[in-house]
C-alpha cells in the first residue's frame, strides 16, 4: 500500500511528465488557453493513461518480453519479441483513444464538442507513449503498480496543464512585448515553472 | 529644496522633453524627478480611492522593513568571520570588536547590495527607455531582497548575472512590475542555486573568508547530515551537539544567507509590514500554521533525527521566517483572494518543511516552496472565484424560488 502511494506521488510531483521529462508538450502548449478545456483534456489524458498502461503491461509481460511466451509451450520460451513493442504500444493507444472517442461521443456529446480535435490528438500525445515505455523500462512487478503509475503520471500532467492555463488566464491583460505574445511567453512560463518543480527532484520516497 | 526644484525644472528638464537633446532618456529623468519630488500630475478620470500611498511609498516601506535584517546581516557577517577565524572566543563574542564587525560586514555586504541595485535598475531603465513608459519602482524591493538571500561569499559577477536573468525573464518579459508570476528575488536565487550549486550550498560559503579545513555549516545543513547517520546514535548526538540553540536561532548569530538568520529582525519587519497594512497578515499567519503543522506531523512520524526537530526550531531555522515575512507576502505573485491567500500560505509552510526533510540535496525548502506556490497561486484564485460564482448563483436561484 505504501509502495503504491509512493509511486502515485512520484508520478505527480517528482517524475512529472511535463516538468521532469518534457513529454506531451504539444497539447500542453496548445490547449492551455483556458482552465476549463485544460481540465477536460487533462481528465481525458488521465483516463487514457490509466487504461493503456495496464493493457500494455499485459502485452509486455505475456507477449513481448523475452521468455514472455513461455505459456504457449517449451518452444516459445526463448522468443524475444520486444522489437515489436513500439508498434504494439502505439496500436493499443490509438485503438483505445478511438474507443474513448466513440464512447464520449455517444454518452457525453457536450464534452465531445468542447474537446473537439484534441480528443483524437491524445493518441499522439508523447506522455501516453512515454507512460507505456517508462512502464517497460522500470519493470513494475505487478499490474497494480503499473496502473497506479499510469494514473499518477496522468494526474501530474493534469496539474501541469491546469496550472499553466490559470497563469495564462492571469497574464491575458499583461503588456507582454509583442514578439513574445502567445507561444513565446508560454515557453518562458514553462521554463520558470520547471524551476519551481525542480524542488521535488531528488526527493526519495 | 526650492532651489533644487527650480534648477531641475528650468535647466535640466528641457533637455529631456520633446525636441531636447536627451529626448529618448526621458523615462530616466522622470524616474529621478519623481524620486525626489512628489509628482504634480493627478488622475485624469475620477479617482475612486483617496489615499496618498502609491507604488513608490509601498516599496519604500518594504525597504524600511528590510533595514533591520540588513543591519543585522552586516553585523553578523563580521561576527561570524571573526568567530570562525578564532579572533574572538564564543564566550565574550558579544562584547568585543563591535565596530570591527560592522566595518568588516559592511565591506562584504554593501558591494553586493550596490551591484544588485546598479545592475537591476540599469536593466529596468533600459527597458523603460525602449518601451517608452515611465519607470516603475518594483525593483526597489527586489534589489534589496536579492543580496539578503545570498551567501556572503558569492562572487559579485554572479550577483550581476542572476539579477539580469531575474529582471529580464522573471519580470520584463511579462510586461514589467506587477505582471510577473514568480517572485523576482527568488528567481535570481533559484537561478544561482541551480546554475552554480557549489557557490550556493554546502559548508564553505556561509562564512566570509572561512579558514581552510573548517566547516561553517548552517543549522539546516547540520540537521540534514543527521539523516545520513541516523542508525548511529553517537554520530547523531555529535552533530546535534554542534547545532545552534533555539535562543541563538532567535537572535540569529549563526551562519546563513546574509539577511535571513535573525528571527528578531524578521519580526520587526513583519510588525512594520502588518502595521502599515502592506504585508498580508493572512498569508503570514497561514504560512506559520502550515509550517508548524507539517513539522508536528513529522514529529509524530519521527523516523529520522531531522523529523524529530521541534516545530519551533524548524520555524526559526534557515530562511523560513524571512521568506514568510518578505517573499510569501509579495502582493504580485501571491493569491489575490482572501480565501486563496490562506490556502496559498498554508501550502508554502507545508511544502517548505516537507522539502527540507525529504530532499537531502536542498536543506533549505523555503525558496522552492514559495516558487512552487507562486506557480499554483493563479489556479487557487481561479477555483476560489469559481466557487464564489457558484455560491452566488445558487443563492440567486433560492431567492427566485422564494419570490
Amino acid at each position: 500500500m505504501e509502495n503504491l502511494a509512493s509511486i502515485f506521488v512520484k508520478g505527480i510531483f517528482i517524475e512529472n511528465m511535463i516538468f521532469a521529462y518534457f513529454l506531451g508538450m504539444c497539447s500542453y502548449l496548445a490547449v492551455s488557453k483556458t482552465v476549463k478545456t485544460a481540465v477536460g483534456l487533462g481528465a481525458a489524458v488521465i483516463f487514457v493513461l490509466g487504461i493503456t498502461v495496464p493493457i500494455n503491461y499485459l502485452l509486455e509481460n505475456y507477449l513481448l518480453k523475452e521468455g514472455a511466451l513461455a505459456w504457449l509451450g517449451e518452444d516459445f520460451a526463448t522468443l524475444d519479441l520486444s522489437f515489436l513493442s513500439f508498434i504494439m504500444f502505439i496500436a493499443v493507444i490509438a485503438s483505445m483513444v478511438q474507443l474513448v472517442e466513440m464512447a464520449v461521443e455517444k454518452f457525453a456529446p457536450a464534452l465531445y464538442g468542447a474537446l473537439g480535435i484534441f480528443l483524437p490528438l491524445i493518441a499522439v500525445n508523447c506522455s501516453i507513449l512515454g507512460g507505456a515505455l517508462f512502464m517497460q523500462e522500470r519493470q513494475y512487478p505487478n499490474i497494480g503498480e503499473a496502473t497506479i503509475f499510469g494514473l499518477g503520471s496522468g494526474v501530474g500532467w493534469l496539474l501541469a496543464i491546469v496550472a499553466i492555463a490559470a497563469i495564462r488566464e492571469k497574464i491575458r491583460y499583461s503588456h507582454v512585448p509583442a514578439p513574445l505574445r502567445g507561444l513565446g511567453i508560454t515557453f518562458i512560463i514553462t521554463g520558470l515553472m520547471g524551476i519551481a518543480f525542480m524542488s521535488f527532484m531528488g526527493v526519495e520516497l | 529644496m526650492r532651489f533644487l526644484e527650480k534648477f531641475l525644472h528650468e535647466k535640466i528638464k528641457p533637455h529631456f522633453e520633446k525636441g531636447g537633446k536627451f529626448e529618448k532618456l526621458y523615462p530616466v529623468y522622470d524616474g529621478m524627478e519623481t524620486f525626489l519630488f512628489v509628482p504634480g500630475h493627478t488622475a485624469h478620470k475620477g479617482a475612486h480611492i483617496r489615499d496618498g500611498i502609491d507604488l513608490k511609498r509601498t516599496m519604500i516601506t518594504v525597504v524600511l522593513a528590510l533595514i533591520p535584517c540588513l543591519l543585522f546581516g552586516i553585523w553578523n557577517t563580521g561576527h561570524q568571520h571573526y568567530l570562525f577565524n578564532g579572533e574572538i572566543s564564543p564566550e565574550d563574542a558579544w562584547n568585543v570588536m563591535l565596530w570591527d564587525k560592522i566595518l568588516y560586514g559592511a565591506m562584504k555586504v554593501l558591494p553586493i547590495v550596490i551591484v544588485s541595485y546598479a545592475v537591476g535598475l540599469g536593466v529596468e531603465f533600459a527597458f523603460c527607455i525602449v518601451k517608452k513608459h515611465s519607470i516603475q519602482e518594483g525593483f526597489l524591493v527586489s534589489g534589496m531582497l536579492i543580496p539578503l538571500i545570498l551567501p556572503v561569499d558569492i562572487p559579485l559577477w554572479m550577483v550581476a548575472v542572476a539579477t539580469v536573468f531575474a529582471v529580464i525573464f522573471g519580470k520584463e518579459v511579462f510586461g514589467g512590475t506587477g505582471m510577473n508570476i514568480l517572485n523576482v528575488a527568488l528567481t535570481a536565487r533559484a537561478f544561482l542555486f541551480f546554475a552554480y550549486p557549489t557557490k550556493m550550498s554546502g559548508d564553505q560559503v556561509w562564512v566570509s573568508e572561512l579558514p581552510d579545513a573548517t566547516a561553517g555549516e548552517t543549522q539546516l545543513g547540520m540537521w540534514a547530515q543527521t539523516i545520513g547517520v541516523k542508525d548511529n546514535p553517537d554520530a547523531v548526538q555529535g552533530i546535534m551537539d554542534k547545532t545552534y540553540s533555539t535562543m541563538e536561532m532567535f537572535i540569529g548569530n549563526m551562519p546563513g544567507s546574509i539577511g535571513e538568520t535573525s528571527a528578531v529582525a524578521c519580526l520587526i519587519g513583519a510588525l512594520i509590514l502588518i502595521y502599515t497594512g502592506i504585508g498580508s497578515f493572512r498569508i503570514m499567519a497561514s504560512v506559520l500554521v502550515g509550517g508548524l503543522t507539517m513539522s508536528y506531523i513529522f514529529n509524530l512520524v519521527g523516523i529520522n533525527p531531522f523529523m524529530e526537530v521541534s516545530p519551533i526550531d524548524q520555524i526559526l531555522a534557515g530562511g523560513f521566517l524571512f521568506g514568510l515575512v518578505f517573499m510569501a507576502t509579495d502582493p504580485v505573485t501571491a493569491s489575490q483572494t482572501p480565501t486563496g491567500k490562506i490556502i496559498y500560505g498554508f501550502f508554502i509552510g507545508f511544502f517548505a518543511i516537507m522539502i527540507r526533510v525529504f530532499n537531502p540535496a536542498y536543506p533549505e525548502g523555503m525558496m522552492l516552496a514559495i516558487l512552487f506556490m507562486n506557480v499554483m497561486a493563479p489556479l487557487i484564485d481561479h477555483y476560489v472565484l469559481q466557487a464564489n460564482v457558484k455560491k452566488r448563483i445558487s443563492r440567486l436561484k433560492q431567492v427566485k424560488v422564494a419570490a
